[in-house]
């Protein structure tokens, strides 16, 4: 039984220019309309959950930009979890709020911050100056939230390393339980590549280290590297509590999930499909009682077990090869262990610090 | 049928400028095709004759006009096969010299008219697309004129496309072309000009008669190669095949020889009849040997097997295509190819992929080198990696390139030329506008990219053609690259002395940016021996993540990692260095980065 839940809630007051979510923009007067699609949906598929969950996601989208009160009756209805975690944008982020999300029951806020640098929010597209981000993140304080997040972005045009480091030291001036940080990506095609495509390209022999940077100083700062982007502070700095996102967690071992929502994934029991990205079909058809249009994919063992290992290397915990030995090219293996890139006791592999900055191209070359 | 009334002559035309609709004016003119059986191209569509399960292409066309048999006999198309087309012009006694009005002459034009001009042929100058409106024949007619020592007015002005003027031009074979002249009562001697390969029927031979005549089941020597076998059908096409009992001196036809290797029969060679012999062959035989060598690699190393029974069956045809196993500790097992030339290679190339459906990776080509080593004998070098360390005397083979363009590219010709170890021979006005040059080059200078170069430093106006006239000695190194410390040997060239260092360099440069960065840093070296005369590093990488992998993200980031495999499956493992295929290749442009 599955016992992680993601919901979907794609609204948002505008779109940033680097964003590839499925997002809404704007129509605040359909937002009660899908929450009650989310729930019928819901409830067609309770039978695919645990009684208990163990862990509840509100994602976006800005999940906080939903309409209040449609967001109330959303979390009043949504099971209770071990941890429920909603994705929020600082300038949504008023006292009020955060105190609402924390009477709904919402133990975990994970904050889109981006970045500490005025110019570089500017680029980002994004409407939060580097006061509202700390005046979000106090509210949530007050509240009584001890389990927030903040979401940085590296690589952004412009970005010099000093600028860098000044968006880590101020990211961690505020102490927050968790970080995750992502390096730009900036894809083909897009209204946000069309400008600034060429000053990334320049920038890009210079931004060769920032991922380093990242890792060390928040390793320094007494954080666990725990995945690839994300990073928590140790039980030892946190009152013996495991900060790992708990949600995220299950994806990256392999568990079930189920996903609501516009182009929302499930996962389960071999089986993966994704909701229609259509908002005006997904609360067409669910009114009408009937399942939204859903894309499916099978996923037979040897798919399975590629996944194992391309999401298990994320971790800083050893992958277990029990059954996994087909999905693993041997001779590869062999090189990259030669090269100091991966460690094999012969029942786990683990990727070493080097081996994990190059985690994309080592698991590509470990996959048979 | 008797000598004087049979005249046998060939098309001497630059590609497109219409040999292949003059002979369909020809065909339908003396009644071969109905006009109901007429469709364009009658000749070249009929390649594969499939009667009887037999598959040859006509290389002569026998067709009756007022009385005459005229015997159309087809050239070989490019410069590669100009031993081929030596052989096509010397069995017959005139040419077709046909040239585009719009174009005017071209350099395998000359190179085919000097041919002609050097076998005695009896040259019928024709120029053709008269109703193109950019036409202009009163320049070509000047032009081709002049080359032949001729009257402009003598000049048959013609639209092969629309029939006009073709009439004329087929008495003027009758009339100007010398009958044959041969002995009928000699001893039977015939030049084959041409083969062919068919599956049921083993080696088809395109014999011109010479003397005496040849009948079915008679018992037949090729006197270079002392091969024998029973003529199993004599005949002649018309255009479609017609078996015959006999073949008389002067007389074109074909012989089923039943043989099985097309190796064991020339072109160039003379047949005779065992029971009467003649004493002496027929002139001009050469033993052809290739000149420029590549390697050829499966792709995928498995397709092994596939290439060499494709290389087995394409030799069958190609009686001068030469292969030998190759062993590259850098790609694998494939085989070490000699082709005549840059288009034979390109020909075998494309039939191999495209009839064969393989996927090759062909090296770089390079030519043949004559090694002497010290204390041995003269030894033939087809691979860089095999010349050996130390060498007395190189010698590498040399052409002579014959060179057409407007006046105005003239220098530019000639830089090209100075760059590439050229020597200037000979410069002539063919019109006010137009220049013929001739050059001694190595080929070793043009089997890279020459013809591209030329082509964009004349804005495509020149045209080019080439002979391989032997062997000189030369200032020649072996420049090796090495990839992180390891040699590898199918990236190894042959220079000469005086530029090595520069084309190491370049070599380096161009490796650096083919390959792609690495967990590791990688060296990569030119080395003359054990002495390193360039290096380049490619940087390790420093970081190489998909950023985030959340629940909706894994299948896209999957496949994305699937995919990176893929391509590194392709790539050519050289120690620890994934290479991509396209870094064979860097040395084929080396000069392009010169400018």
């Amino acid at each position: 039984m599955t016992r992680h839940l993601y919901v979907h809630l794609p609204f948002c007051a505008h779109r940033c220019g680097y964003c590839d979510f499925v997002t809404v923009v704007g129509r605040t007067g359909q937002h009660g309309a899908y929450v009650d699609a989310l729930l019928a949906e819901f409830e067609l598929e309770r039978e695919l959950l645990a009684p208990e969950l163990d862990t509840v996601f509100l994602g976006g989208g800005t999940p906080t930009f939903t309409e209040p009160a449609a967001l109330e009756r959303l979390l009043h209805a949504l099971p209770r979890a071990a941890e429920v975690t909603v994705e929020a944008n600082p300038e949504t982020v008023t006292q009020e709020r955060a105190r609402a999300l924390r009477r709904l029951g919402v133990n975990r806020v994970s904050l889109g911050v981006q970045s500490f640098r005025q110019r570089l929010l500017v680029v980002l597209d994004r409407v939060a100056q580097p006061d509202t981000v700390r005046r979000a993140f106090y509210h949530l304080r007050d509240a009584g939230f001890d389990n927030i997040s903040f979401d940085l972005i590296y690589g952004i045009p412009g970005q010099s390393a000093a600028d860098l480091e000044g968006d880590l030291g101020d990211a961690l001036d505020l102490e927050p339980e968790h970080l995750s940080c992502y390096e730009l990506e900036a894809k083909p095609g897009t209204r946000f590549t069309h400008a600034h495509g060429e000053e990334l390209a320049r920038q890009a022999d210079a931004m060769e280290t920032y991922f380093e940077l990242v890792v060390e100083r928040l390793v320094a700062a007494g954080y666990r590297w725990y995945e690839t982007a994300n990073f928590c502070l140790t039980p030892d700095l946190a009152d013996g509590r495991d900060l790992r996102a708990r949600h995220n967690l299950a994806y990256w071992l392999g568990r079930d999930y189920l996903g609501v929502g516009i182009g929302a994934v499930s996962t389960i029991e071999s089986r993966r499909w994704r909701n229609t990205p259509r908002l005006q079909r997904y609360v067409t058809a669910l009114l009408a009682g009937r399942r939204p249009e859903r894309e499916l994919e099978p996923l037979p063992l040897e798919v399975q077990r590629r996944e194992r290992v391309m999401l298990g290397l994320r971790l800083d915990e050893p992958l277990a090869v029990d059954g996994l030995t087909e999905a693993l090219d041997g001779a590869a293996l062999e090189r990259l262990e030669r090269l100091g890139l991966v460690r094999n006791s012969g029942e786990t592999l683990t990727l070493t610090a080097r081996g994990r900055m190059l985690g994309g191209g080592v698991t590509a070359d470990l996959l048979a | 049928m008797a000598q004087d009334s049979i005249r046998n002559f060939s098309i001497i035309a630059h590609i497109d400028h219409g040999k292949s609709t003059l002979a369909d004016r020809i065909l339908e003119l003396t009644h071969a095709v109905s006009s109901r059986e007429m469709r364009e191209q009658v000749l070249d569509s009929m390649e594969l004759e499939r009667e009887r399960g037999i598959t040859i292409k006509a290389q002569a066309v026998r067709v009756e006009w007022k009385g005459h048999q005229l015997n159309l006999i087809d050239t070989p198309g490019h410069v590669d096969f100009t031993y081929e087309v030596s052989r096509s012009l010397q069995a017959c006694e005139g040419a077709l010299l046909l040239v585009d009005a719009a174009q005017g002459t071209q350099a395998q034009t000359l190179a085919n008219a000097y041919l002609a001009l050097e076998n005695d042929l009896e040259i019928v100058p024709v120029v053709n697309k008269i109703d193109l409106q950019q036409a202009d024949p009163d320049a070509a007619a000047a032009e081709i004129a002049d080359l032949i020592g001729d009257s402009p007015e003598h000049v048959h002005r013609i639209s092969a496309k629309t029939g006009q003027g073709v009439e004329e031009v087929l008495d003027a074979v009758v009339e100007r072309v010398p009958q044959p002249a041969g002995d009928p009562g000699a001893p039977a001697r015939a030049l084959i000009f041409d083969s062919s390969y068919d599956q049921y029927r083993g080696v088809v031979a395109f014999v011109r008669v010479v003397d005496g005549s040849f009948s079915t089941r008679e018992p037949l020597r090729a006197m270079a190669l002392g091969t024998r076998f029973e003529a199993e059908e004599l005949g002649f096409f018309s255009p479609t095949r017609r078996a015959s009992r006999t073949l008389e001196a002067g007389e074109v036809g074909y012989v089923i020889t039943g043989l099985k290797d097309v190796s064991r029969l020339r072109v160039g060679d003379t047949l005779t009849s065992e029971r009467r012999p003649a004493a002496e062959p027929l002139p001009g035989y050469k033993d052809v040997k290739p000149m420029v060598f590549a390697g050829l690699f499966p792709t995928d190393s498995d397709d092994y097997p596939e290439l060499r029974d494709a290389l087995e069956k394409l030799k069958l045809n190609d009686a001068a295509l030469f292969y030998e196993p190759e062993t590259s500790q850098a790609l694998g097992f494939g085989f070490r190819c000699g082709f005549l030339g840059l288009l034979h290679m390109e020909i075998v190339r494309e039939r191999l992929e495209r009839e064969f459906d393989l996927d090759l990776l062909v090296t770089a080509p390079n030519v043949a080198y004559r090694v002497k080593p010290p204390h041995d004998d003269w030894v033939e070098v087809h691979t860089p990696s095999d010349m050996p360390n130390e060498v007395e005397e190189v010698e590498e083979p040399y052409i002579k390139a014959s060179i057409i363009v407007p006046k105005e590219y003239v220098g530019a010709v000639m830089e090209l030329n100075n760059d590439r170890r050229g020597r200037f021979d000979h410069l002539e006005y063919l019109s006010e506008e137009r220049v013929h040059l001739t050059y001694e080059l190595p080929l070793a200078e043009i089997v890279l990219d020459y013809y591209d170069q030329l082509k964009s430093r004349t804005r495509g106006y020149a045209s080019f053609d080439y002979d391989v006239t032997g062997f000189r000695p030369g200032k020649l190194v072996r420049v090796d690259v090495l990839v992180a410390g390891e040699s590898v040997d199918a990236l190894s060239l042959i220079v000469d002395r005086d530029s090595a260092y520069d084309r190491g360099r370049l070599l380096v440069e161009r490796l650096q940016k083919e390959i792609p960065r690495q967990q590791f840093d990688v060296a990569i070296q030119a080395a003359i021996g054990a002495r390193v005369i360039a290096r380049e590093t490619v940087k390790a990488r420093r970081k190489d993540v998909l950023a985030k992998c959340y629940g909706g993200d894994i299948t896209r980031k999957r496949k994305l990692l699937e995919q990176q495999k893929a391509g590194k499956k392709r790539m050519k493992q050289v120690g620890m260095v994934e290479v991509p295929q396209e870094a064979f290749l860097a040395v084929l442009n080396l000069d392009g980065e010169k400018k």
